[in-house]
């Protein structure tokens, strides 16, 4: 389990191959093309003793990759932001399924519909050269689905559970694995609920528990040798969320998420695969401000998106090519609405729409072509060309924009290139890459057709533009790594010039919607904004029981005319000590982060002081007959820090001392 | 398919031919003024008369029943106060867009009626060249909504605002047409021409927030004001106005500003 073990100390990645290497050279996370992609393990086969803490939420999971800022607005539903950019500048599928968030205020991103159980890894691709979901600028997220394969017949299951003291969080769920040669079938359960969890200083912070419900089945049918269907269903209900971080609860969010896959293999010599798969989702996100006592006038805003598409990707190989291509597309119509209640008796409700039936079309074509041109050197070359358009369909919202952009068309049409080289170089110890890429991305619905969005950190309400351009991207990225038995480092940077950035500035000539709010921001395009990551990996094999590791990244964000762009990572480092020895564990791990320098105030930032947070963790693997139960338990922020970082909204302070449990008993 | 096509084109079809147009479509009695030849019908579009602007159809038919289709009607309604009497303004009457029977007007009515103190309308109309007069109360109601202003400006002349359109506000930039009246006496009103009304939406209930791309309504050919009026939401809205002549001096109504919620004139929308 030494493999499982390096992800478990703290911010380890892994490249999906890597697990298929001998332990020794586990380290190594680079194969060919590869360079530019992270891969976050999460539930490999079952929840494993390899994580710190193997019932963790796919936030925390996701937050440990290099490219990733989980944007903390309460316990639940973080929002990835890749690469330093918010998750509209990134694609963000599950199996490749597009999926819409329903929430304007980004209370519901696309990872919050699903469970790590549903999950066996997160494929993160920086930058626009990405393999499938489309259009993007600061990189993709793929979630892929844990599932079994036709086989012996077989059935493998666990039972989990955990419990966390500090916001009283339980867990429990169930795994099913059962596979024959012609039929597989993954069914799991998984439930959460939790509390008020204590800052530091043990504060009580309100708003903040939340439950949790996810459900998905996986079943496949073989047709005959090279042939077979898979089918796919999550169903995630999460109730009576806080947001300590906003102004808003929420009551309800729902995701129905449902998928038919056919997939061939072996077509032709030069044909290995071809893959085609239907999908459609429903998301339904209610928020709630009931358990408010004090909120300046009562409101609901509920939202909605559906999204039905398709995609089919060939793969295959002609001499020193490799070669992909992807037809995919979708449709997706996203609505939210808001009614204010009046304070004044007798007064009618306040009834606006804040996404005004937005409907989005988007079909694309992208190909990819790995070429080995020695034993060293290979390239990968990708292009990509999707056609959106986007149509407001609501007459009323519409006529609301119209207030806005009186001369606006009802439909909109952009066509969005990209297109990606790059070159690796290989030897036994030493890898290089660099890669160049360029890519174009349509505005958000919310950045398009936003109307009086408020924006709780920096207090201003929000109006899309439809009359935006295309956002445009330019990235260079390089790595060099280096590795030899116990020991691999890992230098990595990007760099991004966008042109036509996307972003809001306030308007002063018009009035505020929300009460308290300080102005009115309308999206409006920067000439550039250019933004610099760097991390550096480490780890090293001190003894057979001993294993070593550290991590430093720092990112950097600037746009023309508003400087530092906001919610941008400081100096952030980790280190963590291993000790293993049969079925034993321990682990010890100390993160951290500079002082934040560079913050922007008119997006109400503020500068933060420096932190150090320690975790300890221990865990045992119990092996009774077939059946292993795995105890894993630990302190998270064991000195009770009373700390907030960079990636906390409104400064909202993280969570306390936290002593956790996490049981699986897997058969 | 095929079939029920044709049976909606055959349907279709019949209506189109065997509808009459009924020129009081959409519109409800409010009140019969008579004399001993002819019965005066007055309509409205909600049945009853109200403070502000009230557009007005009329039909008068003779003692079979028969209407009247080419007559010239004038009207006049006045206020009985307990101490004065005094008019309002009121259009010209013409005949309706399309109609042969129907005539329409409009009056403005500043007040409401009571037991006390009510409105009469005196209505003169032609019958082969003759002159004839019915006289009778009517019922003015005050409307929910201010919709109506009635004051006098700093140039010492008083003034009557009223709004006529959007009847039907939609969350969008609306039309908004307005009539200004000036009183020359307690029993003339003429309109006011070259004035400018400022318009301030504004949403007391949602902490007093305006609206942006407003237009002010100038005056058109047909003596009307026409601006623009944007309503981000439904609720209620306040149009905070101001009266400004010519030289754009400003009569009547005050900017809004945090310390200052409403100006003195306003109307008021809810849907």
């Amino acid at each position: 389990m030494i493999r499982y073990i390096i992800a478990g100390m703290l911010c380890v990645l892994y490249s999906e191959l890597a697990f298929s290497q001998s332990e020794s050279s586990g380290f190594n996370d680079s194969t060919n093309g590869k360079q530019l992609e992270e891969v976050v393990i999460i539930s490999p086969r079952l929840p494993s003793d390899g994580v710190t803490k193997p019932l963790s939420s796919l936030d925390n999971f996701l937050a440990k990759a290099n490219a990733v800022n989980m944007i903390r607005r309460g316990t639940y539903a973080w929002e990835p932001y890749i690469n330093g950019m918010a998750s509209e500048r990134s694609v963000i599928t599950i199996d490749g399924m597009r999926i819409y968030a329903a929430c304007t205020d980004k209370m519901d991103p696309v990872t919050s519909y699903v469970e790590i159980t549903n999950l066996a890894r997160a494929n993160v691709h920086s930058g626009p050269s990405g393999p499938s979901g489309g259009a993007t600028i600061a990189g993709s997220l793929d979630l892929v689905r844990k599932k079994s394969f036709f086989g012996e017949k077989n059935l493998k299951g666990s039972v989990f559970s955990g419990f966390e003291s500090n916001n009283l969080q339980k867990i429990a769920g169930t795994a099913l694995s059962f596979s024959q040669p012609k039929f597989f079938a993954d069914i799991d359960f998984t439930w959460r609920n939790a509390k008020n969890y204590k800052a530091g200083n043990g504060n009580e912070i309100l708003y903040s528990g939340f439950t949790k419900y996810n459900m998905s089945v996986i079943t496949g049918f073989k047709i005959n040798e090279h042939e077979h269907i898979e089918t796919s269903v999550i169903y995630d209900q999460a109730v009576d969320v806080g947001y300590p971080a906003l102004p808003m609860d929420v009551s309800l969010a729902r995701a129905v998420i449902a998928s038919v896959e056919y997939i061939r293999h072996h077509i032709s010599p030069t044909i290995a695969q071809w893959k085609t798969k239907f999908y459609y989702n429903d998301v339904k996100h209610v928020m709630d401000d009931s358990k408010r006592p004090i909120v300046p006038i009562r409101m609901d805003m509920p939202g909605w998106s559906k999204t039905i598409g398709f995609y089919s990707i060939v793969q295959g190989d002609i001499g020193k090519h490799n070669w992909k291509a992807n037809l995919s597309g979708h449709h997706n119509s996203s609505l939210a609405e808001m009614t204010m209640h009046s304070n004044t008796p007798g007064e009618m409700d306040m009834f606006m729409l804040t996404w005004p039936g937005v409907h989005t079309n988007y079909a694309d074509i992208f190909a990819e072509d790995k070429y080995t041109l020695s034993k060293h050197w290979n390239s990968t070359f990708s292009a990509g060309i999707g056609v959106h358009n986007n149509v407001v369909s609501n007459q009323l919202g519409l006529e609301s924009l119209k207030i806005f952009y009186a001369g606006m068309d009802k439909s909109k049409t952009r066509l969005l290139k990209r297109a990606a080289a790059s070159l690796q170089y290989e030897n036994k110890h030493w890898n290089y890459s660099i890669g160049i890429a360029y890519g174009e991305r349509a505005p958000s619905v919310s950045e398009g057709f936003g109307f009086y969005l408020f924006n709780s950190f920096d207090r201003y309400d929000y109006i899309g533009n439809p009359e935006m351009k295309n956002e445009k991207s330019a990235t260079l990225n390089g790595t060099v790594s280096y590795s030899r038995s116990g020991f691999s480092a890992k230098l990595s940077g990007s760099y991004f010039y966008i042109s036509d950035y996307i972003i809001g500035k306030p308007d002063s000539s018009l009035s505020v919607m929300t009460i308290g709010a300080a102005g009115v921001k309308v999206y409006r395009q920067l000439n550039y904004a250019s933004i610099y990551n760097s991390s550096i990996d480490l780890n090293y094999r001190v003894s057979e029981n001993w294993l070593w590791s550290g991590k430093l990244s720092y990112r950097r964000g600037i746009g023309a005319d508003v400087g530092d762009l906001p919610l941008m990572q400081p100096l952030t480092y980790s280190t963590g000590l291993l000790y293993s020895l049969h079925r034993f564990t321990a682990d010890l791990s100390v993160d951290g982060s500079a002082r934040q320098t560079k913050y922007n105030p008119e997006f109400g930032e503020s500068n933060l002081p420096d932190c150090v947070v320690m975790n300890i963790a221990a865990s045992y693997r119990f092996n009774i007959k077939q059946h292993t139960l795995l105890l894993k338990t630990g302190v998270e922020n064991v000195l009770d820090k009373n700390y907030t970082s960079f990636a906390d909204w409104n400064r909202l302070p993280r969570m306390g001392r936290n002593i956790f449990v996490n049981l699986v008993w897997s058969f | 398919m095929l079939v029920a096509a044709l049976l909606i084109f055959i349907s279709c079809k019949k209506e189109n031919t065997l509808t009459p147009v009924n020129e009081l479509d959409g519109l409800q009695l409010v009140t019969t003024i008579s004399n001993d030849k002819h019965k005066i019908s007055l309509y409205t579009a909600s049945g009853k008369f109200q403070t502000g602007y009230n557009a007005i159809f009329i039909q008068i038919k003779n003692t079979e029943g028969t209407p009247l289709t080419n007559t010239t009607i004038s009207w006049k309604p006045t206020m009985h106060m307990m101490s004065m009497s005094h008019s309002c303004p009121y259009s010209s009457i013409a005949k309706k867009e399309n109609a042969q029977s129907v005539y329409t007007g409009y009056v403005v009515f500043q007040m409401a009626g009571s037991e006390m103190e009510y409105w009469e309308i005196e209505i003169d109309y032609t019958v082969d060249g003759i002159v004839n007069t019915a006289k009778g109360k009517i019922q003015v109601a005050a409307a929910s909504k201010r919709v109506v202003e009635s004051f006098q400006g700093s140039d010492s002349k008083r003034y009557v605002m009223a709004l006529v359109e959007p009847a039907i506000p939609r969350v969008a930039v609306n039309d908004i047409k307005v009539v200004l009246y000036r009183m020359e006496s307690m029993m003339n009103f003429v309109t006011a021409d070259n004035y400018t009304i400022k318009i301030d939406p504004r949403m007391p209930g949602m902490g007093n927030h305006g609206s942006p791309n407003n237009v002010n309504l100038t005056q058109g050919t047909d003596k009307m004001y026409y601006g623009k009026l944007s309503l981000t939401m439904t609720g209620f809205w306040k149009i905070n106005l101001q009266l400004a002549d010519a030289s754009q001096n400003i009569l009547k109504g005050e900017p809004v500003t945090d310390v200052h919620e409403a100006s003195s004139i306003f109307f008021e929308l809810e849907f």
